[in-house]
């Protein structure tokens, strides 16, 4: 069968798994949340340190909780070998990898989705003028996070201590995400707010840079 | 619990397919689990790999699944057409499901139908669910299955794609003697229908008696390779573990 | 045996030569005096850092693509010493940095990213460290290679971008900025001397993973029986 539509295929399981439980989901939204109350206890921001400090708290948040939330990614492939079962039934290994990482996109966002309300209040930010350019950045950033840390939740699952390994793996790698993310962000929510192509455009080479790589080196990473 | 008599029906192979193994090697760690091993089997042939624990069975037969990637030599699947769906692509039973517990018997069907390129998937499932005796739990999830019920729903993704080539890892573990009856039984159709079955065992059993051919491995190398009866079941009681 | 000799005793009084230059033969910088010398250093061994990262990157892919075991090898010594030249230039950085402005650490740029350089490839080395079973950690840690280093030019590139939103001192103006054509010399000569140094510890430390290696798979042998 075709990558397009095993991808298909593999995105409805890995969608339909998570709707059912919602356990990622639910766990993240909550994760975040507690970061960002925890992180307005520590800071004590003014109104106006808010909105400065704001947009990076979000995102710093937002990275800790993604690397939670991909642990499982491929761990729960292990507990019955279906990564076995699965790279038996697909032609393209990357199928695997594809569905993962759109799955994890998707999750991703709609934490953020959800979120944003929260965030807006709690850190006195409007986030309505440039709502349609923040969602590209929020799209755009946890791509990024998403192809990244599909690959190294593929590396971590094989090793031990894989609970501290993944973060440990995926924080520096994301840097370049963060700080980027977190920059055009601020821009964006500030009071006379700018939008920041080049850091957009250089986001949108990050994901693609990485999306290749995987592309390139996927199937060694289920290799036994 | 399904105890009632089923069996596996499938339509007759497309293409009898062969199986070679040339210089397998494989290494672990600076450790051969598999030692050079050459290997020729004939389409619809049905052969035991019997030997110790740890003695290569398995990661032989996953090198077959084309799950474990060999370190050195050629693994090649003779007489497999391009046509059918699943040839070259064998069928493969082992100690897990390999499907997932939060989906139901028919969801896992249909996924791994789907991903084959199995025509009408959702029929073909059925199909499969009727004869593995799992129709009425089809919207179940696996996870309420029992270990025999699990070991149905296992032979039924192999089959799935209707394969040429199925192999199978210890398949009698955890099942009662009904349910070595029911798998002897289904494993007999599948084989008289040209599927070439590759299974390891220990020991003698209905399903043992299916085999013409024993294959002994011993630390990675093939040992022994007999179709006399006598050989057969020498291989079978002293291998044992 | 003698060649390895042979090419200590030349690396080691490349050294001395390369520290007897910065130290005597250069002249005084105007403003800064003997804290500039650091500068010989911190260069030289910035750039004999990252280049020994990129051997590591090419022995990561080299792996991949013919599984031998000593791309492997050459991949954990070219790191670990590439790691010891990051830690020369992350500590240097500051010694400089706290006479000429006050301050250890401005996050600047360059001394960020090497920052951001330096955890990635513990991390490459932390990952070995979990995995025990050989022929898989080699796999698993050159892929983490090449994703590595991958991600060097952005992170470079990220944080340079971040540093135009809001500037900060930079440590040590680029090499060969206006510099006087002796300390360029100097500059050049230490650069080389870096380079040698460097190589000269990824083999002893490719040799000695090599002989590990074989004690290993003899001592899996051993228990095997």
């Amino acid at each position: 069968m075709s990558l397009l539509s095993n991808t298909a295929t593999l995105l409805g399981k890995e969608l339909r798994t998570e709707f059912r439980s919602r356990e990622l989901l639910t766990t993240t939204v909550v994760f975040i949340l507690v970061v960002l109350i925890l992180f307005s206890f520590a800071i004590s921001p003014t109104t106006e340190e808010s909105r400065e400090f704001g947009p990076g708290l979000l995102w710093l948040a937002i990275l800790f909780a993604a690397s939670l939330m991909l642990q499982p990614c491929f761990l729960r492939e292990q507990s019955n070998d279906t990564l076995s079962s699965l790279r038996l039934a697909v032609d393209d290994p990357f199928a695997i990898f594809l569905a993962k990482l759109i799955a994890n996109t998707l999750f991703l966002l709609l934490t953020e989705v959800l979120m944003l309300p929260l965030f807006a209040v709690f850190y006195n930010i409007a986030i309505l003028p440039k709502l349609h350019y923040l969602l590209l950045v929020l799209f755009l950033g946890s791509f990024g996070i998403s192809v990244a840390g599909t690959a190294l939740s593929a590396i971590s699952a094989q090793a031990r201590m894989r609970e501290l390994l993944l973060p440990l793996l995926l924080l520096p790698l994301l840097t370049p995400i963060l700080v980027v993310s977190a920059t055009v962000s601020v821009s964006l929510l500030d009071r006379e707010p700018i939008v920041q192509w080049q850091g957009i455009a250089f986001l949108a080479i990050f994901d693609l840079v990485f999306l290749t790589a995987l592309w390139l080196f996927g199937e060694y990473l289920l290799e036994e | 619990m399904g105890a009632t008599k089923t069996t596996v029906v499938t339509s007759p192979t497309l293409s009898p397919t062969g199986l070679r193994f040339e210089n397998i090697d494989k290494r672990f760690g600076g450790l051969y689990a598999l030692r050079r091993v050459s290997l020729e089997i004939a389409p619809g042939e049905c052969v035991v790999l019997a030997g110790r624990n740890g003695s290569g069975k398995t990661t032989l037969l996953r090198v077959a699944a084309r799950i474990v990637r060999p370190t050195a030599g050629k693994l090649s699947f003779p007489g497999a057409s391009s046509e059918s769906a699943g040839s070259g692509r064998p069928g493969y039973v082992a100690h897990t499901t390999m499907v997932y517990d939060e989906l139901s018997a028919e969801e896992n069907l249909v996924l791994f139908a789907r991903l084959q390129g199995v025509p009408q998937p959702a029929a073909r499932a059925e199909e499969l669910l009727r004869e593995v005796g799992l129709y009425e739990r089809r919207a179940s999830l696996v996870r309420t299955f029992s270990r025999g019920m699990r070991q149905r729903i296992a032979i039924a993704r192999a089959l799935v794609h209707r394969p040429s080539v199925l192999l199978f890892d210890e398949p009698a573990t955890g099942l009662d003697p009904l349910g070595i009856s029911w798998l002897a039984k289904s494993l007999s159709e599948v084989n008289c229908g040209g599927c070439t079955v590759v299974m390891s065992l220990h020991g003698e059993s209905e399903i043992s008696a299916l085999a013409t051919r024993a294959v002994q491995l011993d630390a990675g190398s093939v040992v022994a390779d007999t179709n006399s009866g006598a050989s057969l079941h020498s291989i079978l009681t002293f291998g044992g573990a | 045996m003698t060649k390895r000799i042979i090419f200590a005793a030349v690396s080691i009084l490349l050294v001395i030569a390369g520290a007897y230059a910065a130290f005597f033969i250069a002249p005084n910088e105007r403003s800064m005096g003997v804290v500039q010398r650091i500068f010989y250093f911190h260069v030289g061994s910035a750039w004999a850092g990252m280049d020994a990262f990129l051997l590591c990157f090419i022995a990561n892919l080299l792996y991949v693509w013919k599984r031998q075991q000593k791309y492997d090898s050459i991949g954990v010594a070219s790191a670990e010493v590439g790691l010891v030249l990051t830690t020369v230039v992350l500590i240097t950085g500051p010694i400089w940095a706290k006479p000429a402005w006050g301050i250890y650490w401005t996050w600047d740029a360059r001394l960020t990213s090497t920052f951001v350089l330096w955890l990635l490839y513990i991390s490459y080395l932390l990952l070995r460290s979990l995995i025990e079973e050989p022929e898989r950690r080699a796999l698993l840690s050159s892929l983490f290679g090449i994703f590595a280093f991958i991600d060097v030019p952005l992170v470079f590139f990220s944080i340079r971008w971040w540093r135009t939103q809001h500037p900060s001192p930079v440590i040590m103006g680029g090499p060969g900025s206006g510099l006087d054509p002796t300390m360029n010399k100097v500059f050049f000569f230490n650069v080389l001397v870096m380079h040698v140094f460097a190589l000269f510890l990824i083999v002893e430390r490719y040799i000695l993973e090599k002989t590990k290696n074989e004690v290993d798979i003899l001592q899996r042998e051993a228990e095997a029986q």
